[in-house]
């Protein structure tokens, strides 16, 4: 009981000035920059400060996708992760991967790998949906707490600040759990070049789906993809009652 | 852990992402926007079978970025117009992750990577938003310390090479006088053998670092005899009783990073600094040449790569008779033509640095590269500021400070003159002085 699991996604660069494809059906990812979801780096970090604390004995990190999903789990590595897996998704199946197919590649290793602990990042900065680690919890049948902005382990329970609309709430859940972390949990480590170098000697191991017993069919179909519409400009008026008129001559009142 | 400045979590007013598609929280200050159509300039750094990088290069560069987006780009324009960057504090952040000794033994905290390292990590520094930073780290990194690693002493090594690695000491390299530069050879700053000590007096011009420095590698002439044989590397520690540091000084370009004028009255050093052997201070300096002109050339080739994409930005929004700037035939024609040449120097510079790992002597290609680094930098500079038109021309804008910074590059570490020379003699074609 002393394994912590660590989701990491490989997404398009948050600098990246992202352009959707001519033929509508996604956006253009070939030859663009790409790195972990920022939110992973925080759950990364969080595991790794866990077994630093000694509270685990082993962080695995996991990353679903092309061939190319290694490079973000060897940045995992170069963080402080123990060992790899990498679950290849390639083509098509790829592109229709979403939060329902990796919670349950998620759930099947939690269970083969027994970890007492699952991190996520709350989100992946491309798709924005906030669902894998819910979904993930539910699967396994195991308590949840997301929008982690602080994780103390207190024996065998978690206990978790959430960050709510409303402020913080405090909760304490039993383990095994899933944890997703948000923006003010922690500050990710840079990866220093000695461990990065030393990251090549970790492990990565590789398996598809099917070995886990998955089926990761998509119940969704991606109609049409667009850019969200040119801002307009704006037109200045003088008085307020001028804006009134305005607003209602454009059927906004 | 490096130290972060907690108003950079909050800085997220500062994000101007235009794609609602992304989500807009992040830790970081967003300070570019890169265009996602394929990375033609990269490198080859999201192609497979790279020539020069392996996956752990690639791991090197981005974790740098990192460092650099957070902890030394977000104070850029404030060190510029103070003049100076905290060299101690950087360094020490540098120092932590591994970055200052990534070429150097690993007895004394180095990573022992080969050359090709080092270059992935100029190619990278070159992603500072100025010319004095990046050439600060390479004062440390490849100027000041490769001759302490190859023949220092281990003592002298455990003094001033293994706090340099860790980021703990900073470093400057005392070669150029006011009136000796490129003819190294005439230098005068002398080093006469007095007991167990050396007593050093003259001094020395164009400092990098010169005014944070807490040791500089000076090259002294310790005897009479052959200008070539007669000079020493020596460890000097800058509070030395006699070192003087007689002024900053007040340049065109790399505003932040501190130059100084150094005088030596009377200073007095043990002999057992020297590095390596008596005499052989010339040689070592001029074995490490190659290493530090492929160095010069990395970083200056990505702002040649961010000067010319960001003018593509830039012109593209900025209308000139109803069309944007860009549109204009003799612009993007323009940007073509020195986006060639920045991959044909690329080019050179990769084989140059995987030949050079290989064990190879690449003098005369790392000249190639440094004179055509130079003069590249001076066509992209001024092609791309008359392209920005007057905001090129204020201080507001990134092409204005890299048209200043980058003209150094064509006359420090070696001037074109220089460069020429060398070529030129490998090419046997300098005429040899007529039989007496």
């Amino acid at each position: 009981m002393s394994r912590v699991l660590v989701g990491v996604k490989r997404v398009i660069d948050y600098a990246v000035k992202v352009r959707v494809k001519p033929d509508h059906s996604g956006v253009v990812t070939d030859g663009v920059k790409h790195s972990m979801n920022p939110f992973c780096e925080i759950a990364v970090e969080e595991a790794v400060k866990l077994k630093e604390k000694k509270l685990f004995k082993e962080v695995v990190a996991v990353s679903c996708g092309p061939a190319q999903a290694t490079e973000t789990i060897r940045t995992a590595l170069a963080m402080g992760c123990d060992r790899g897996i990498h679950v290849e998704v390639t083509g098509k199946d790829y592109e229709s991967l979403g939060p329902l197919q990796v919670s349950k590649i998620f759930a099947a290793l939690a269970k083969k790998e027994e970890a007492s602990l699952v991190i996520l990042g709350k989100q992946a900065i491309d798709d924005d949906c906030n669902q894998t680690g819910q979904m993930t919890a539910a699967l396994l049948d195991w308590p949840q707490g997301t929008f982690a902005s602080e994780v103390e382990i207190e024996g065998d329970k978690v206990k978790v600040v959430r960050e709510i609309d409303g402020g913080l709430e405090t909760i304490k859940i039993n383990m095994p759990a899933v944890v997703t972390a948000d923006l003010r949990l922690n500050t990710p480590r840079y990866a220093t070049l000695p461990n990065i170098m030393k990251a090549k000697k970790k492990k990565i191991a590789n398996m598809k789906p099917a070995d886990l017993g998955v089926d990761i069919v998509s119940r969704l179909e991606v109609l049409r993809v667009d850019e969200p519409p040119t801002r307009l400009a704006g037109v200045k008026v003088e008085t307020v009652d001028d804006l009134v008129a305005k607003l209602k001559e454009s059927g906004t009142i | 852990m490096a130290l972060r400045v907690t108003v950079l979590r909050l800085n997220l007013a500062a994000i101007h992402h235009v794609n609602n598609l992304y989500s807009v929280s992040s830790t970081r200050k967003l300070t570019e926007n890169v265009a996602s159509k394929p990375k033609a300039a990269s490198g080859g750094e999201t192609m497979t079978g790279h020539l020069l990088y392996t996956p752990e290069h690639l791991a090197l560069k981005e974790s740098l970025k990192k460092i650099i987006d957070q902890e030394i780009n977000p104070y850029v324009d404030q060190w510029e117009a103070e003049g100076i960057f905290p060299a101690h504090k950087v360094f020490k952040i540098l120092g932590n992750a591994g970055f200052l000794g990534v070429n150097k033994p690993v007895e004394y905290g180095g990573l022992g990577l080969d050359f090709s390292y080092s270059i992935a990590m100029s190619e990278e520094l070159g992603n500072i938003r100025c010319g004095g930073i990046p050439m600060a780290i390479g004062v440390q990194t490849d100027m000041a310390t490769p001759a302490l690693a190859r023949f220092g002493s281990a003592e002298l090594k455990k003094e001033f090479l293994l706090p340099s690695i860790m980021g703990d000491k900073v470093a400057c390299l005392g070669v150029s006088e006011v009136g000796a530069g490129s003819d190294v050879a005439t230098i005068k700053t002398k080093a006469v053998r007095d007991g167990d000590e050396y007593v050093v007096n003259g001094g020395k011009m164009w400092t990098t670092n010169g005014t944070q420095a807490d040791w500089m590698c000076l090259l002294a002439n310790t005897s009479d005899g052959l200008s070539h044989k007669n000079k020493s590397l020596i460890c000097l520690p800058m509070n030395s009783p006699g070192v003087r540091i007689a002024r900053k000084i007040d340049k065109m370009g790399m505003r932040s990073s501190d130059t100084a004028e150094v005088f030596f009255d009377d200073v007095r050093v043990p002999c057992k600094n020297v590095i390596g052997r008596e005499g052989m201070g010339f040689t070592y300096q001029m074995l490490q040449f190659q290493e530090e002109r492929l160095w010069a050339v990395g970083n200056i080739l990505t702002m040649m790569e961010n000067v010319i994409r960001e003018t593509i930005q830039y012109t593209r929004q900025r209308t000139i008779f109803k069309m944007p700037v860009l549109h204009h035939q003799s612009v993007y024609f323009r940007l073509a033509e020195l986006e060639t040449e920045v991959e044909l120097l690329r080019s050179l510079l990769h084989r140059a640095t995987a030949l050079y790992i290989r064990g190879n002597d690449v003098t005369k290609l790392a000249s190639m590269a440094k004179l055509k680094a130079g003069r590249l930098a001076r066509e992209v500079g001024d092609s791309c500021l008359q392209y920005w038109g007057g905001m090129g021309y204020t201080n507001d804008v990134l092409v204005s400070r890299f048209y200043r910074d980058a003209r150094l590059c064509s006359i420090g570490g070696g001037a074109d003159e220089v460069m020429l020379s060398i070529i030129s003699k490998y090419m046997d074609t300098v005429p040899k002085a007529p039989p007496k």
